[in-house]
Parts: structure tokens; sequence; C-alpha cells
């Protein structure tokens, strides 16, 4: 008791633990945005009328438990920026508010596929902050010296390519880095195969329609044609330096990767490599769009400010300043023109997959399935399923997740 | 002790401990009771948003627990933590106490902060500094063993050795604890005792087995209670050292308890294991303690 009596002294402290100042619009941002939002908010000087903007930062690895228990403690900010793939997921509990009419405008000259994965039964509910997508990273020297100028982009050609490049890597070497553990490589040949991965209003998995299965025994192949290493990514202890080293000479990453290669590879390395499109089945593929929205929570007061706020954010002058503050890719392309991005050598394969982008299904459940369509593929790779039967387990374990998706949809209480 | 004692007594006695109880129930009886009735229902994100999306699934969260893979590779290391971790950490521990407790150790103050400091530092920032010291190609760890002509292990990356180098971590950060027990326990050996088997010709080892550790039965009984709880609750370590990785070798039952309660948010079914996570407990205690009562320790 006494002690309790000691900590009264403190309780007018405790009472500041609950309001904010009311007056203060507060952003949630995260990892690297986090740290130059308000730098960034410095150099636009927004106008007086508006209310003053306070930054939160988070961590990117704990921005999604931050965001759902927000929602369940009632806490969420006025405006966050939140990863494309949990958009579906924020509409559904009706922890963000769609797009009012004015903003619009903002999802004008943006990458269709990016603002098509904001949209949920035909509603915007997120405008894109910067955009991303995966694409080959590949070396220069070994396409060269196998007789080619880049990856080709038809399946038939892009394996042909890899074969000579793997006979001149020589043996314990590779042609592809595809890490067993990550879903990404294995979605992106599903969407360049035009894989429509759900079904149903999305409630059911579409694992084995006759595209699926051609990603996947696609992939299947270059596993056991040994292009590609039985290696997860915690086995590749330094990527830069096995890609040196010729162990594989194509790897599949996203813009960020960029300035790791430029500060990584050592200097004679840095003519050597470049960026191509993914290949498809008959010539170009498909990815899936990436990057981070802009959302406006529900519950909050003053949603016209907020909106006012991501306007400002999205507007020519700023999407630059944020391109030249951190790399990321801006979302609107008329940015794109501005800051010379569609020239560069690098970077311009980034817009044209991002043209060739194809949104993925947007449901809530949509991060585990793919979790788990990964872990039935390895074990394929590894051989314990065929291609037909891990299509049907894959299928099997995406219907059980998509149970209560079914449930709701029969009430009519799901997007 | 009558047992029967005057109204009164009782009274003062309830009135005395009500308030613990109160917090007990309050904290522990209710979310208990609380976590059982959620790991029959299926309480998910949709379920967050609203009440009425909550549905009663009966067994179902636990039969597909059952027939989840990764269920039982989170058992399996948990029972390895449990096995390894326990001898391990309750053998370093009495062997940090005997040392502290013998006569001929100078400055035992000293050694006695020493050596319960990483008890009570920090775990982030000491995971840090063996991540550090665990470090494949400039890790002190991976030194000392080159200097024996052992070829560099990469602890934390590799599948076979992070289950190891996790247990090294978590027995260097709790041993002071027990240590300290064992120490409290080891003071109260009458000398006598001990000295009149170094009379009788008894070597160390000897008087250790015979003497010293009946004599401290009931605390080594004490410890490994605590010490298999406590392997079986691993949590923070694998979260800030390995994430669960490399492919999932350090998911522990707790790890995976977190992510289905908090990176799937299935609470349902993350109550779910934490239902049977607390029957593993039990059975396990049950155990050591008739074992305990058939060798006499209590």
């Amino acid at each position: 008791m006494t002690g309790a009596l000691a900590a009264l002294p403190l309780l007018p402290m405790l009472g500041g633990c609950g309001a904010r100042r009311a007056d203060a619009l507060t952003i949630w941002a995260m990892g690297n945005e986090g740290t130059i939002l308000p730098v960034l908010l410095d150099r636009l000087a927004l106008p007086a009328s508006l209310p003053r903007v306070e930054v939160q930062p988070l961590p990117w690895s704990a921005a999604h438990e931050k965001l759902l228990t927000g929602f369940a403690g009632g806490s969420l900010p006025a405006i966050g920026q939140v990863g494309n793939s949990w958009i579906a997921e924020m509409a559904a509990i009706g922890a963000i508010v769609p797009l009012p009419a004015p903003a619009a405008a903002l999802l004008d000259d943006q990458f269709a596929a990016v603002v098509e994965t904001n949209r949920i039964a035909g509603t915007a509910w997120a405008v894109p902050w910067y955009v991303d997508t995966r694409l080959q990273f590949y070396r220069k020297d070994m396409f060269a010296r196998a007789g080619y100028a880049a990856p080709p982009l038809a399946w038939a050609e892009w394996k042909q390519a890899l074969h000579r490049v793997k006979a001149l890597a020589g043996p314990g070497n590779y042609a592809v880095l595809l890490p067993l553990n990550e879903f990404e490589q294995l979605l992106t040949i599903a969407l360049s195969a035009g894989a429509r991965l759900l079904r149903d209003k999305d409630a059911r998995g579409a694992f084995s329609d006759p595209e699926f299965k051609a990603a996947l025994a696609f992939y299947k192949s270059l596993f056991d044609e040994k292009l590609a290493p039985l290696a997860t990514a915690a086995q590749i202890s330094n990527i830069w330096n096995e890609f040196a080293k010729g162990y594989f000479s194509i790897f599949t990453s996203g813009p960020w990767t960029i300035g790791d290669m430029k500060s990584r590879l050592a200097p004679d390395m840095q003519g050597k490599w470049g960026t191509a499109p993914n290949p498809g089945p008959g010539g170009i593929g498909s990815a899936a769009p990436g990057g981070s929205s802009l959302v406006v929570f529900a519950n909050h007061a003053d949603s016209t400010a907020a909106w006012d706020i991501v306007a400002r954010l999205l507007a020519p002058n700023a999407q630059l300043e944020l391109h030249r503050l951190t790399g990321n890719l801006p979302a609107r392309r008329s940015v794109w023109r501005a800051a010379g991005l569609a020239s560069d050598p690098i970077v311009a394969p980034f817009a044209t997959q991002l043209d060739r982008a194809t949104a993925l299904p947007k449901v809530p459940e949509w991060e585990r399935i793919v979790t788990e369509m990964q872990v039935v593929a390895e074990r394929m790779v590894r051989g314990e399923f065929g291609v037909d039967a891990a299509a049907r387990e894959i299928d099997r374990r995406a219907d059980r997740l998509l149970e209560k998706r079914r449930w709701m949809l029969d009430r009519g209480r799901a997007l | 002790m009558t047992g029967v004692g005057r109204p009164g007594e009782a009274r003062a006695g309830w009135a005395m401990s009500a308030p613990a109880l109160a917090a007990i129930l309050a904290f522990f009886v209710v979310p208990a009771i609380g976590s059982l009735f959620l790991s029959f229902t299926d309480f998910d994100i949709y379920a967050l948003a609203d009440l009425d999306n909550l549905r009663f699934v009966g067994f179902q969260n636990y039969e597909r627990l059952v027939a989840n893979p990764l269920f039982w590779k989170a058992m399996t290391n948990s029972l390895l933590f449990v096995a390894i971790g326990t001898p391990f950490i309750v053998a370093l521990s009495l062997f940090a106490a005997l040392l502290i407790n013998s006569r001929w150790l100078k400055w035992r103050p000293v050694w006695r902060v020493a050596l319960f400091a990483p008890y009570v530092t920090t775990l982030v920032a000491t995971a840090v500094v063996w991540r550090y010291l665990l470090h494949t190609r400039y890790g002190l760890v991976n030194y000392l063993l080159s200097l024996v002509g052992i070829a560099p292990v990469d602890w934390l990356g590799s599948p076979t050795a992070s289950l190891p180098a996790i247990l090294i971590f978590v027995g260097w950060k709790t041993f002071g604890y027990s240590m300290i027990i064992f120490l409290a326990a080891l003071q109260t050996v009458p000398r006598e005792l001990d000295e009149a088997a170094r009379i009788d010709g008894a070597g160390w080892f000897t008087r250790l087995r015979h003497v010293t550790l009946p004599a401290i039965a009931p605390t080594v009984l004490l410890v490994s209670v605590l010490t298999v709880a406590a392997m079986f609750q691993l949590f923070a370590e694998p979260y800030v050292m390995t994430q669960g990785g490399p492919a999932q070798s350090t998911v522990t039952i707790l790890y995976f308890m977190y992510e289905e309660g908090f990176k799937w948010w299935n609470l349902g079914s993350g109550a779910a294991v934490a239902f049977l996570l607390f029957l593993c407990i039990l059975a396990v205690t049950l155990v050591q303690l008739r074992l305990a009562r058939r060798s006499g320790a209590i």
C-alpha cells in the first residue's frame, strides 16, 4: 500500500499518456519512409491553415501487428503508410475509409496494376505513394559470353540461355537463384503464366488451373535440370559475393536492391550487371505490383484535412523529393519523366514491368495462402509431390484457409 | 497449528490473503478461463471487426493443430530445448554455485555479482552482443574454435547449429538465477557432514554425490521444475536472435503461438496452442514431482 501511495505523484504523468494534442494530425510511417517523412514535410512547408503533422516511425517488422492492435485498441492515427498487400485486410475490418471523390484525381497518372491492388469491390481505398515490383537482376558479362545481350523473354529460349550460362559457370555453379523459402519467385512465374490463383469471388483456390500447373511444372524443371540450387535464402550467406563469383547469374529482386548492388559489388563488377523484365510463356511476363500506399483511418474526425495532407504528399514536387531522399520509385508517371527515371537503363525495366503487372487476389487470407503455396512447392521440388499432387494440395490448404471467407460471403458480410 | 482455530483468526487470514487472491483471480484465473473459451472459437480479424463474425467451432482448432506439421516441428524443438537445456542449465548453475560456495575462493561477492549479472541485463542488449560473438566470420566464438582447429560454424544461419547456439545463449543468460537458489541451499548444508566424510577419506566427487546432493535434493527439484517451465516458454531469445529461422529450426511452441495469434491474428488457434502448452508443462511437472516423491526428495 505504501508503494501505491508513493506512486501517487506519478498520476499526472499517466494522464499525459492518453490525450495527444487534439489539434495535431499523426501519421504512421514505416522503416526508411518513417525516418525521412519529417524532413519531407519540412521541405513541403504546409500552409498554417492545416493542422500540425506529427510523424511516428514504425519498424517494418512490427508494422502489421501495430496496425491490427491499433485497430483493436482504437488508437489508430489519422493517416498511415500501409503496404499494398495489407489494404484488403484493413478494408475488410473497417479500419480505413474509401477515397472521397476529390482524391480520385490522385490516381490518374499512376500504374494501372498498382491502383487495381487498392480497389476492393469496386472502391478505391488507398493512394499509392511509391511503387515497386520484382524483376531479374542478371550478369551482363555471363550472358554476353553465352551469346545474349540480355536474358530472352520467352520461357523456352530463357531456359536455353540458362543452360548455356550454367555450362560457362562451370561445375558446382548454377544459373538462377530461386530461394526455396521465398514465395515471390514462384508467384512471379505463376502471374507470368496468367494464373488467376483464386476463384469463386476469391473464396476458393484455383491452383489446379492449367496455367498454375504450367507454372509449377516450369518452376520444378528449373531445379530438376540443375539450373537452380536447392537452397533457401539462409544458406546463401552473402548474395552479392555469390552473384559476383558466378554461383548464379540471375536473381529476382526489387528496386531496393539497386542501391545495394552499387555499394556492395566490387568496382570491377559495376558494369557487369543489369536488370530485365521477367520472362513469360510466350514473351515478356508479369509481376506482382508492390510498394506502399497512404490511407486515412476510419473514426478520425477531421478526414478532410487528412486527405488534404495525402494530396500534398502525392503532389509532383513531393514525389520527386521522396525519390531524391529515399530512392523509392514514384507512384506517378509524370514524376518518372521529370526525374529522368524512364531513361535510366537500370530503372527503366521496372516501368516496363509495372505496365505488365497483375494485381494479386485482394483477400486478408492471401499472405497466408501464398506462404502455404511455397511450403508445398518446396516439398514438390524436394521430390515429395508431383506437379498435379502439389496443385491439389495447395488448393486443399487454400480452401481451408478461405472457409471463413466463404461463410462470410454466404451471409453477405465480406467485401 | 490446530487447524480449527478461532473464526476471527480465519477471517483475518482471508482478509490478509484476499488482495493476493483477487490479483490471481483477475490476472490469472479469469484470463485462463477466457483463453480456454477462446480456443473453442474461430476468433480472427473478421471477429475483431465485428463480434457477430465469431463462431463456436468446438475442437476444430485442436484438430487442425494436430494436423499441422509446423506445430509438431515447434513441439519437437521445444521438447529438445527442454531435454537438452534443463540438464545443461541445472548442471551449469550447480557448478557455478559450488564454485562460489567453496572456501578457497577469494573475492566471493565480486564473483557472485559477475555471475549473476547476465540474468539482470536486458535481453535485447545481450542478444546484440551475442550475435557478434556468434558471427560466422568475425565472431569471438569461432575465433576461439579456430585456435583448436575447428572450422567456422555458421551458428545462427545453419539449421543444425542454431538450436545449440540459442541454448548456449539461454544458458549463459539464465543460469545466474538458479545459481543463487543453489547457493542459498548449499549454505544450509552442515560443514560437519562434509568434514566427517573427508576424514573418512571420501574424495571431492564422492562427497558431492553422497553428502551435498542429497542435502540439496529438494532444491534440485525446484530448480529443474522452474527450468522446465522456462524452457517450454522460450520465446524472446529465438525471437530476438533468429526470428524462428533458419528453416524454422528455432520455432518454439510459444513462438508458434505468437505467430498464430499476432502475425496471422488467429487468436482462437493461438489460445488452443496456449492450452496445449499448459497441459504439457503440467504433465512434465507432475512426472517430476512423482519421481521426486519416490526418491524421497520431498
